[in-house]
């Protein structure tokens, strides 16, 4: 049963937190992601660390060196899954990277392990629907979400084809551009995701370049979920194995400001 | 595997030559990707966009390249052949462009294209530096501002043609991520595009990335072999029996070989850089030491670890340093129509040094490496054999390497 669908459906929007697997190491990750748990994350993003992170900005990239430094392989990635599962039986987790390590050992292969360790979603983000053969039935077949990107430059024409196939949330990626770095205006996320809903069923999670509480307030007013990556990979960053005591707060203020966000917001 | 009707139909209609190519970009990048596709099929049509590109090769890149009886060369081979062995070796001297390489023939299309789509900004990766010299070439020519990545590691050992770039208005920015080469300075340029969607224009220098470059780039480069087999035909009489070039990204090769694929009776042979040798980790041969992967935009042969994670290669030259290749070499390697094979740093070494004091051209260390092949294969052939090598590019940008791996200060 995928985890996804009862994570959008609390009555709040959801709070999505980002953490890239095996940074600074892979022993340090699932106590990182406890702490994203306890603080109040609705659903986690594992991201998978990958030599060429070209869709990312520095935070990220920086992760994926640490990570792939600290010698973290696709095994470990499954096994931190494998941990949080137990751990945390209703929580959905999403992993998030580059279609090379997803499809190394085929398709088939990464599906199967990943619903083997519990995982509910997976965003791959140089899969476009029109590769989707390349990964997507596979995930399908295992009963993983999917999850497809919209962007600013997804016009009306091509909606329709990134949202054949996709499931358990849409992420609507709020600026052209890489991770972390710029911030978009909150009126071009509310006409984006207005423009969405009218299109799709499926809940829409808005990031990049999300960091405060107010930014997340702001857009938990409109959409169903808010993902939040770079600022917790720099507190990662600046804490390295402290990391979860600073990540706490952290998320807390977030998850803070989008119960209020959600007396704003038309159900 | 049945021979398809022809060789010269790929890619299809979503990019895919055989199970490689494809547009595996971010969903930001997809609609410009869409666009260029489209906008390349309307200039494919137009014969305005054709003449000008034919113009601007012949009179501004000085095309057509001279085809050039390499007969010292051949002679020299000959010396060590086995009697009646040694086949004539002749040049596609495509190092005479302007700017020095192959690589201006691409950069003129795409300028041409950028320029159609009404994109006001240029941007494009480089490793030795040749397409950053050629894409701030036409840039300059055409008046549009320029950004070219290149690796921090690259900007060090290819300072000349960093100061070039910079006398032709171009803006260099270093590249630190990764292992600071190549393929870093193609993701420093899918950054810069995706967060520049509107005005930006990639120029991609080889014949990768997502659909339709390696398709265009294909295209653009194949002046290369269309004019090879008209002068081969008019100079001796029939077709060659042997093509040589070197693939890194394999720009080159394909502009060579892509008019003669639908030719039985020519043999194909690229030559990728075995590094230190294909035994270690140090080459950069992805079709040797590789597997089927996706990067850059394209699924290909790529060197990668058993996760995926992309290994850093390694040749003398700068050019060759790319752990991937086009995906049509791919293609072509997996039914069996190209030949594949590799020369070493050492054998380009000599290589070059042999074209030097036999014909009195100082090559690229790319080709060097097609020449080191040829040093094999001619010494095999009949001597009324006929080989073709596409010298691709001059090697004036590299005698610092030459000098420092051949122990000399200068």
């Amino acid at each position: 049963m995928n985890r996804l669908p009862a994570a959008f459906a609390k009555g709040r929007p959801a709070l999505v937190a980002f953490v890239t697997a095996g940074d600074p190491t892979p022993d340090a990750t699932p106590a990182i992601l406890d702490a994203l748990v306890a603080g109040g994350a609705d659903v986690i993003e594992l991201g998978m660390p990958f030599t060429d992170p070209m869709a990312d900005g520095p935070a990220i990239q920086a992760a994926n060196v640490r990570s792939l430094a600290a010698g973290t392989r696709t095994a470990d990635i499954l096994e931190i899954a494998r941990g949080f599962r137990a751990r945390h039986a209703d929580v959905p987790l999403v992993l998030m990277g580059y279609a090379n390590p997803m499809l190394r050992r085929g398709p088939e292969w990464f599906a199967a392990a990943a619903a083997d360790a519990g995982v509910d979603g997976v965003i791959c983000v140089d899969v476009p629907p029109e590769e989707d053969d390349a990964l997507g039935p596979a995930l399908r077949a295992f009963g993983i979400a999917p999850i497809r990107l919209a962007t600013p430059t997804t016009d009306a024409a091509r909606l329709p084809q990134v949202l054949d196939g996709a499931s358990g949330f849409l992420y609507y990626v709020s600026v052209a551009g890489i991770t972390g770095l710029q911030q978009a205006a909150q009126a071009s996320i509310d006409a984006a995701v207005s423009r969405l809903k009218a299109a799709t069923a499926l809940p829409i999670a808005v990031g990049f370049g999300v960091r405060t509480p107010e930014q997340a307030a702001a857009i938990g007013a409109v959409a169903d979920g808010v993902v939040v990556g770079s600022a917790i990979v720099e507190i990662v960053a600046a804490h390295g194995t402290d990391a979860p005591s600073a990540v706490l707060p952290y998320i807390q203020s977030l998850a803070v400001a989008l119960t209020t966000a959600r007396k704003g917001m038309k159900q | 595997m049945n021979a398809p009707n022809s060789f010269r139909t790929q890619p299809d209609e979503r990019g895919h030559f055989g199970a490689f190519g494809g547009r595996y970009v971010a969903e930001t990048l997809m609609p410009l990707i869409l666009d260029l596709d489209s906008e390349y099929r309307r200039a494919k049509a137009d014969p305005a966009f054709r003449a000008e590109f034919d113009d601007l090769l012949e009179h501004y890149v000085g095309r057509p390249s001279p085809l050039y009886h390499a007969e010292r060369l051949t002679a020299a081979l000959r010396e060590s052949a086995p009697e009646g062995m040694g086949a004539e070796v002749w040049f596609k001297r495509d190092e005479l462009n302007h700017t020095g390489a192959h690589k201006i023939n691409n950069c003129i299309g795409q300028i041409l294209l950028a320029i159609r789509m009404g994109k006001t900004r240029i941007i494009a990766e480089t490793g030795a530096g040749q397409h950053g010299v050629a894409t701030a070439a036409v840039c300059a020519r055409f008046g549009l501002p320029c950004v070219i990545y290149m690796g921090a590691k690259d900007v060090e050992r290819q300072q000349p043609n960093v100061f070039r770039m910079k006398l032709l208005g171009a803006e260099v920015r270093p590249v630190t991520s990764g292992a600071a080469t190549l393929s870093d300075a193609m993701n420093e340029g899918l950054r810069d595009w995706v967060a520049n969607v509107h005005d930006t224009f990639y120029i991609i220098g080889t014949a990768a990335g997502p659909h339709p470059y390696p398709e265009l780039v294909r295209d653009f480069q194949s002046v290369i072999g269309r004019e090879a087999r008209a002068q081969m035909v008019a100079r001796t009489g029939r077709l060659p029996d042997l093509l040589v070039a070197a693939i890194g990204g394999g720009s080159n090769a394909i502009g060579l070989f892509h008019p003669f694929l639908d030719d039985p009776e020519v043999a194909m042979l690229g030559v990728e850089a075995a590094g230190h040798g294909l035994g270690g980790s140090e080459h950069a041969a992805s079709l040797a030491g590789g597997f089927p992967g996706v990067l850059h935009g394209n699924k290909t042969y790529l060197l990668q670890d058993e996760d995926g994670q992309i290994a850093e290669g390694h040749s003398i030259s700068a050019g060759l340093d790319y752990p991937g290749i086009g995906p049509e070499h791919a293609w072509l390697r997996d039914i069996g129509r190209v030949e594949y094979d590799s020369a070493t740093d050492a054998e380009a070494l000599d290589a070059f040094q042999l074209l030097c004091r036999t014909e009195g051209i100082i090559p690229a260390l790319e080709p060097s490496h097609a020449i080191a092949a040829v040093t094999r294969r001619a010494r095999n052939m009949p001597r009324d054999a006929r080989i073709l090598v596409n010298l691709c590019g001059r090697g004036d940008k590299d005698i610092f390497t030459v000098a420092s791996a051949l122990g000399v200060a200068i």
